[in-house]
């Protein structure tokens, strides 16, 4: 075995000679991470389609701005922002009920930023999934008698999966690759800055980055996977397009 | 809310957005040039070209900027001096800045992202205009500078647009790596005067005008192209 393939595999290896158990937790850091946000910006956007699509004028104003100002500004400037600002925010809510003030857990900031920005994207594409629905169905379900609740559960959800999955799919890609951006505020041992502390701790940075890049790729080959499984079952019964 | 800062810091914040304009500027047209070609060749190219454009736009579109920007940075810096003689070359002053690892990072990321885009809008163009041009005896060549090509860049519009945008929001990365664009001055502006929020809401909003002179820019450039309506 040559010096430098044998070298590398040290600093990979498990335990403490090598980083191999730290990159692994770190991933799985990431999908957690990725995976908390994306379900928050999944309700967040469900929530706020609905309110877009179907409520007062005022409130439709309001959504608008957020989908708008959130998509316009950069996702690192955005984190930043929200970073101290939901930490001072939550601190100050403490402070006028009589309480001290607390260190705002980096896991919590962390995700609750990430599902904000998530938010925004999912409402857009939940809201043209809804809207791309043929309007003869819904017709149909009132003409039953359906109420809302009813007919979003029974209707508007199943017909509007289809048209919302390649969205929905590429935005849990995107989160999983904006999870990086974390590593900048820091604090938490995601797949990042784990890389960014063993890169600095020994001098491999292009083999530990190289791992690292290869690492997100498997999740996102691995997702692509889930999710076209996941295509596959929202058109169950649907006429194949081609 | 203070912003006395502003009288202060005017001429970094003004250098900023002009790093982070070029930034965009150079990864847009540099990514461009070579989007095209590995667009091309995973709809007409041999398999020893075809596989490799793949498996590229596979690799960039599937990892974060992120850590493609920091491979280039540090994986590259920890070659670069390796090699002999490079150092004192007149490219070292070049390669010794975070500047040109940004570009060469966010320029490989739009290749990647692009040479997707072009691909579909290289399959998208009907095929009976590429016949048609054939059959007057166009050569190859001239088939893709005539009619491929133009054909799908006008197709590919609307997309890069949005790509644009996207391109503009990846620009404050650079600043992780020293680079002095708005994000990197506003950082050192933060650390300056310790206003935390000021800087950023002010930079946000310079973001979202940029954001929408491009957007303006792209239905200017739409309207440009003739089309029967």
């Amino acid at each position: 075995m040559p010096d430098w393939l044998a070298k590398a595999l040290t600093l990979l290896s498990w335990g403490p000679a090598g980083y191999g158990d730290e990159l692994f937790h770190g991933a799985l850091r990431t999908i957690e991470i990725s995976a908390l946000a994306y379900f928050l910006g999944l309700t967040i956007g469900a929530l706020a389609a609905t309110g877009k699509l179907y409520g007062p004028n005022w409130l439709k104003k309001l959504l608008n701005g957020y989908t708008t100002l959130v998509r316009a500004v950069p996702e690192l400037v955005l984190l930043l922002l929200l970073y101290y600002a939901g930490t001072d925010m939550v601190n100050t809510l403490l402070g006028g009920f009589g309480k001290g003030p607390v260190e705002v857990n980096g896991m919590a900031a962390a995700v609750g930023v990430l599902g904000f920005v998530q938010g925004a994207y999912s409402t857009e594409v939940i809201r043209a999934a809804i809207l791309a629905i043929p309007h003869g169905q819904l017709e149909a379900a009132r003409a039953f008698g359906m109420g809302g609740p009813l007919m979003a559960r029974r209707i508007i959800m199943p017909a509007m999966l289809p048209f919302a999955m390649p969205g929905l799919a590429n935005l849990w890609l995107i989160v999983t690759k904006d999870s990086a951006l974390v590593s900048v505020v820091g604090g938490i041992a995601e797949l990042s800055l784990v890389t960014k502390q063993a890169a600095g701790v020994t001098k491999q940075y292009l083999l530990l980055y190289l791992v690292t890049a290869f690492i997100y790729l498997t999740i996102t080959l691995f997702s692509n996977r889930i999710f076209n499984w996941l295509e596959r079952m929202t058109r169950r019964g649907q006429r194949k397009l081609v | 809310m203070v912003w006395d800062w502003l009288f202060t810091y005017w001429p970094q914040l003004l250098y900023g957005l002009w790093i982070t304009l070029v930034l965009l500027f150079l990864s847009m047209t540099l990514g461009m040039m070579l989007a095209v070609p590995i667009g091309l060749v995973q709809v007409t190219g041999p398999w020893w070209l075809k596989y490799p454009a793949r498996g590229f736009c596979t690799f960039i579109r599937g990892t974060p900027l992120l850590i493609q920007l920091w491979l280039m940075y540090y994986g590259l810096g920890q070659i670069f001096p390796m090699i002999p003689g490079l150092r004192h070359s007149f490219l070292w002053p070049v390669l010794r800045e975070g500047f040109f690892y940004a570009v060469l990072a966010f320029t490989l990321s739009t290749a990647g992202y692009e040479g997707e885009v072009m691909r579909g809008a290289f399959l998208g163009v009907p095929r009976g205009e590429l016949e048609a041009a054939r059959a007057i005896g166009m050569s190859p060549w001239q088939v893709l500078r005539r009619v491929w090509l133009p054909r799908a860049l006008r197709q590919v519009l609307p997309t890069l647009n949005g790509e644009t945008i996207l391109q503009l929001k990846s620009t404050p990365l650079a600043y992780t790596v020293t680079v002095m664009d708005l994000m990197g001055a506003t950082s050192m502006i933060r650390q300056d005067t310790y206003r935390i929020y000021e800087p950023l809401i002010f930079i946000a909003v310079i973001y979202m005008v940029i954001t929408f002179i491009i957007t303006k820019g792209f239905a200017w450039a739409e309207r440009q192209v003739p089309v029967k309506r």
